[in-house]
């Protein structure tokens, strides 16, 4: 089993008017030291396989076919193997 | 996964730990469980009691005032007791609505309590067999000032459009307003209209010994336990430590449970369907087996669960959304199923109809509750709160609302009442929702009422939510009376009949008898109120224990309206048409300014009685209005409320884009004529070539009838006895009135 | 000329593009998302509203469906397709068109007439619109914010793909105004403005309308009057 975590943010040079909003309210929260915020998605996803390329390589499909849109969004993921749990 | 850590009280601890009463139950009602079942109740029963004898359930503090209410008329199809009412609109049509508070959830989780207080009052309608056509709400806050007061009217608002505009029904109209009174407290009540044929009306029962009983929607949770009780509680600093007890919605879900529920329907074979919405399970159950003088057997294990090692009364509890539960006869399961699949859902057989009256529930193969529907839907308790006259109340008797020196510079006072969070323009909320979808909103929120058509007739419905809480609270009778005479008016201003009301008493808390005194004369005046307007109460809700820290909010008890509009060419808007127009302003004129904008603005005080009303008067000027308008001469009409004359004079310039000049004349002090809310009052616009002929016409009504002015450039100019008092850009007024919203949530 | 209005899980303003066309007098269905064929129909229009609950991005899940390998081929084959609000998402997410379109830059739903500026009367969609001509059509979306880089956006310049322009404020903070573009060849057309809600006077405009009929003279003349 390997547990994926995929984050997908948007990409550097497009505007991210929710990563701004919250920029201005920690600002005017006095949280000064607060130079950008970029907000992206987070997703856990669990495989069943025990081939590492083979996760790799599907994870790297379903980020480029549905999870992120590569237009204006980036994506990176990492793999963990785990053991399933006795049920 | 994590297993239930904690065991659950025996049935000895519940009673020697008098664990009943963190559920809201008291000693004589627990006392009164273990007689109607022969044995102490254990903790799912006393859990599955507690939500079926909370006030939110079983109107047990409210429903000697609840039976003053006219519920009769030839009209009425379906009165209140099922999810909704139903009223008849001609050509075997009928118009389904109802309205719902979400008060508790929305002031704890303002984005998700709003967001699921819309998606239950959607499937009370669609549950009824009905098209949802529209959506409403009304809203109350306090001053727009705090951070806390602008996130909760942000997240109120942003989470109504993202459960209305994501499932497809046009949220239309409704009303918000602001007073420091809903501090910590705010009002969320939304309303929702939906149409149906005759024949196809349904009803939540479980009949047919033996026949199936099925569940639809996504997994129960452990979300909104308790939902029910908590409605029924004030709210405490401890409150915030109940998050939990909100639920999160899934407008997508409901979507495709709503289209699979009418596709059931259409289909001819269900025999009861029901929503669960407060008391989850519990409730519909209880109630459907209550219906047909049944009983129900529930199997928990089938009921679809999110989380593991969920237990019976977290099941019976759960107050997870957009679940249904209907009933069909056993052969027809698979075309029921097949209709579901179709919109990619499952519908589980969890249970069936039994002969022997009572809810029992088995899980992990034992029954584990076993209690007389009788008992859980119509044997709860009966109070009759005392009630008294409060203090407030006398002193203000004594209040003369004219003590106050003469307000001079009225173009001031004027956009000082327009910029009023109040009055100003509703456009950041009404933009935000998608008032259009579906292509049958012929008047957008913004005017008198909001009009939705009957797709493929002539019709259309006019739809709208008023109350005044100063009003209310200054005289809850006369305040009452206004409430239901100032919704018929906007609708009948819009060109429409009044059907019928749906009602929202928000209140305090009925254990104070000052409180309970506000509710049964609100009641009364609302009562008369119908009687007098031709417009029965068909459903309604109570919401009770709207308190703070400060003491009770102002008596709120919404009313929701819908008229019928018998032919598009008579729907009429508030916006002055066309230059050379006449201004008419129907009725009487008072020095009335107890509960005003005006008085609250500009003196920064609620005091004195309300304006007054008489039921005739208001009966005569809609009958009237309505008439001329049915005749198809009158270009504008707007009755006139918050703000007055003032008010209404620059509403009617403002979306009508034109300018007039006014002059009144009057005995009163100036800033009274232009700025009371006398009652019983509309401005039209009419041809000036047909002035005197409605003049009259209204006169032979018994309608005091006066020209005041004509519609005319650029700027509104009104003369009191002869001298200016505000000579004002309509642009510029607009600018006030526009912006003031939007710059207070900058 | 036979219309297909595609209904996606969620839609909600399918209803309204079949009324829209039906008042045309034109024969038009609703096509489910599991269906693969639309060879049957001329015009296809993907509607607007909420497909899979806007969930992961809009249009995003919808993409994948039976029917939207079949809209790909009806493109191919020269079909019109118009695709409104959701539906301008689902074509910009299946590449039938470039970009993408972002969150509002006010981060709130908008909902209101527009004025768009017809910045191209030469498309199929637009031919009974003049040029440079300003008409009102609502918009009501959360996520209307077009973008593209900057390659993108000359390509669209250059190849006259630019049909509508937000005229008066830019409600949503897209590039360059944009309101609607069309693919290269111009038979594949997206918008977020609600042309079928601007159809009646009782509506606010009437302005959509000419979408509709100029999808209809343009097949007409296509196919010749015999088609009909």
């Amino acid at each position: 089993m390997f547990k994926a975590t995929v984050y997908v943010t948007i990409k550097e040079n497009v505007l991210d008017p929710q990563g701004t909003a919250v920029q201005g309210a920690l600002h005017t929260m006095g949280f000064d030291d607060v130079e950008r915020v970029r907000i992206g998605k987070y997703m856990e996803i669990d495989l069943n396989t025990t081939d590492r390329a083979e996760a790799e390589s599907r994870l790297k499909a379903m980020c480029e076919k549905l999870l992120a849109n590569t237009v204006v969004e980036d994506y990176r993921f990492e793999l963990t193997e785990h053991v399933k749990e006795g049920v | 996964m994590a297993q239930q850590l904690v065991k659950e009280p025996t049935v000895e601890q519940i009673e020697e730990q008098q664990l009943y009463k963190q559920m809201g139950v008291t000693d004589e009602e627990y006392a009164k469980i273990c007689g109607f079942l022969g044995r102490k109740p254990n903790y799912t029963e006393i859990g599955v009691f507690s939500v079926m004898w909370s006030e939110h359930c079983s109107y047990k503090n409210t429903k000697p005032i609840l039976k003053r209410f006219p519920v009769d008329g030839p009209q009425v199809l379906m009165g209140p007791g099922e999810g909704a009412g139903i009223v008849d609109i001609g050509d075997n049509q009928a118009v389904v609505f109802k309205i719902e508070s979400h008060n508790h959830p929305s002031a704890v989780e303002p984005y998700q309590g709003a967001a699921t207080g819309v998606g239950g009052i959607i499937r009370d309608i669609f549950s009824m067999g009905a098209r949802p056509v529209a959506l409403l709400n009304s809203l109350r806050f306090g001053r727009l000032e705090s951070d806390r007061v602008k996130y909760l009217f942000e997240h109120v608002v942003s989470g109504i459009a993202g459960y209305g505009n994501c499932i497809g029904i046009p949220t239309v109209g409704g009303e918000v307003m602001f007073d420091e009174s809903y501090e910590g407290n705010p009002l969320v009540n939304a309303m929702c209209i939906g149409l149906i044929d005759h024949d196809k009306i349904q009803r939540g029962v479980a009949d047919g010994i033996g026949n199936p009983v099925f569940y639809v929607g996504p997994e129960t949770g452990r979300d909104g336990i308790h939902g029910a009780t908590f409605a029924s509680e004030e709210l405490t600093e401890e409150s915030e430590a109940k998050r939990s007890a909100v639920q999160v919605g899934d407008p997508f879900m409901e979507k495709l449970v709503m289209e699979a529920c009418i596709e059931l329907i259409n289909s001819g074979i269900v025999i009861g369907i029901q929503d669960m919405g407060a008391a989850g399970l519990t409730c519909s159950s209880s109630e459907m087996a209550s219906k047909a003088g049944n009983g129900m057997e529930l199997h928990l294990d089938r009921v679809p669960q999110r989380e593991s090692g969920m237990t019976a009364y977290e099941m019976m509890l759960s107050e997870s959304q957009e679940r249904m539960l209907f009933v069909v006869e056993p052969d027809k399961e698979e075309q029921a199923k097949a209709i579901f699949a179709r919109w990619g859902l499952h519908c589980i057989n969890v249970g069936n109809v039994t002969d022997d009256g009572r809810l029992r529930l088995i899980h992990h193969g034992e029954e584990v509750g076993n209690m007389p529907v009788t008992a859980l839907v119509d044997e709860c308790p009966v109070y009759n709160k005392p009630s008294r006259v409060p203090a407030y109340y006398e002193a203000n008797a004594a209040i003369d609302t004219t003590r106050y020196p003469e307000v001079t510079d009225l173009n001031d006072a004027l956009l000082r009442v327009m910029g009023s969070p109040t009055v100003a323009s509703k456009e950041w909320v009404y933009n935000q929702y998608d008032y259009m979808v579906r292509t049958n909103t012929y008047v957008p929120p913004g005017s008198d009422a909001a009009v939705v058509g009957v797709e493929g007739t002539r019709k259309a419905l006019a739809m709208t939510t008023d109350c005044n809480g100063r009003y209310v609270y200054l005289d809850p009778e006369v305040g009452g009376k206004i409430a239901v005479a100032e919704a018929a008016r906007n609708v009948v201003c819009s060109g429409g009949k009044p059907l019928a009301i749906t009602d929202n008493l928000n209140f305090g808390s009925p254990e104070k008898p000052d409180i309970f005194w506000q509710l049964e004369r609100a009641a009364d005046g609302i009562s008369e109120a119908c009687v007098k307007l031709n417009a029965p109460v068909i459903g309604g809700n109570v919401s009770l224990y709207n308190e703070n820290a400060k003491g009770a909010i102002y008596p709120t008890p919404v009313i929701g309206m819908v008229g019928l509009i018998s032919d598009l060419d008579h729907i009429t808007t508030q916006g002055f048409k066309a230059e050379g127009d006449a201004v008419l302003l129907l009725g009487e004129t008072k020095a009335e300014l107890g509960g005003s904008e005006f008085q609250y603005v500009l003196h920064g005080v609620t005091e004195g009685r309300p304006p007054a009303i008489d039921l005739d008067v208001e009966k005569r000027l809609q009958d009237a209005l309505l008439q001329a308008i049915q005749s198809g001469w009158v270009a504008s009409a707007h009755d006139l409320a918050e703000g007055g004359l003032a008010a209404a004079l620059a509403e009617s310039c403002i979306a009508g884009e034109l300018g007039a000049e006014i002059a009144v004349e009057t005995e009163l002090r100036s800033d009274v004529a232009l700025f009371s809310e006398s009652q019983s009052r509309v401005l039209i616009s009419v041809k000036a070539s047909q002035a005197a002929e409605a003049v009259q016409f209204f006169q032979k009504q018994g309608v005091p009838c006066s020209p005041i002015g004509t519609v005319n450039g650029t700027s509104l100019k009104v003369t009191v006895n002869g001298s200016e008092k505000i000579a004002t850009a309509v642009e510029q007024i607009e600018r006030t009135w526009k912006d003031a919203i939007p710059c207070l949530m900058k | 000329m036979r219309w297909a209005v595609l209904v996606f899980p969620g839609s909600n303003c399918d209803i309204d593009c079949y009324k829209a066309v039906e008042a045309l007098g034109e024969p038009v269905d609703y096509v489910w998302h599991t269906a693969d064929d639309l060879s049957a129909y001329d015009g296809i229009l993907v509607p607007g509203g909420f497909s899979y609950g806007d969930y992961l991005r809009c249009g995003a899940i919808a993409r994948f469906t039976a029917v939207m390998g079949a809209l790909v081929k009806a493109a191919e084959a020269g079909k019109y397709v118009l695709g409104i609000c959701n539906g301008f998402q689902v074509l910009t997410e299946s590449g039938l068109l470039p970009g993408a379109l972002l969150r509002n830059n006010s981060l709130k739903f908008r909902c209101h007439p527009a004025d768009l500026r017809v910045e191209n009367a030469a498309t199929p969609f637009t031919r009974e619109y003049e040029a440079g001509e300003i008409i009102d059509i609502p918009i009501a979306h959360g996520e209307g914010n077009y973008y593209c880089d900057e390659a993108t956006l000359a390509e669209l310049k250059a190849n006259n793909q630019i049909v509508f322009r937000y005229a008066g404020s830019n409600p949503n903070g897209s590039i360059d105004d944009i309101a609607g573009i069309c693919n290269k060849a111009g038979n594949v057309f997206g918008m977020m403005p609600h042309p079928e809600r601007a159809v009646s006077e009782l509506l606010g405009s009437v302005d959509g309308k000419r979408m509709f009929t100029s999808i209809l003279s343009a097949w007409r003349e296509s196919n010749g009057a015999a088609a009909r």
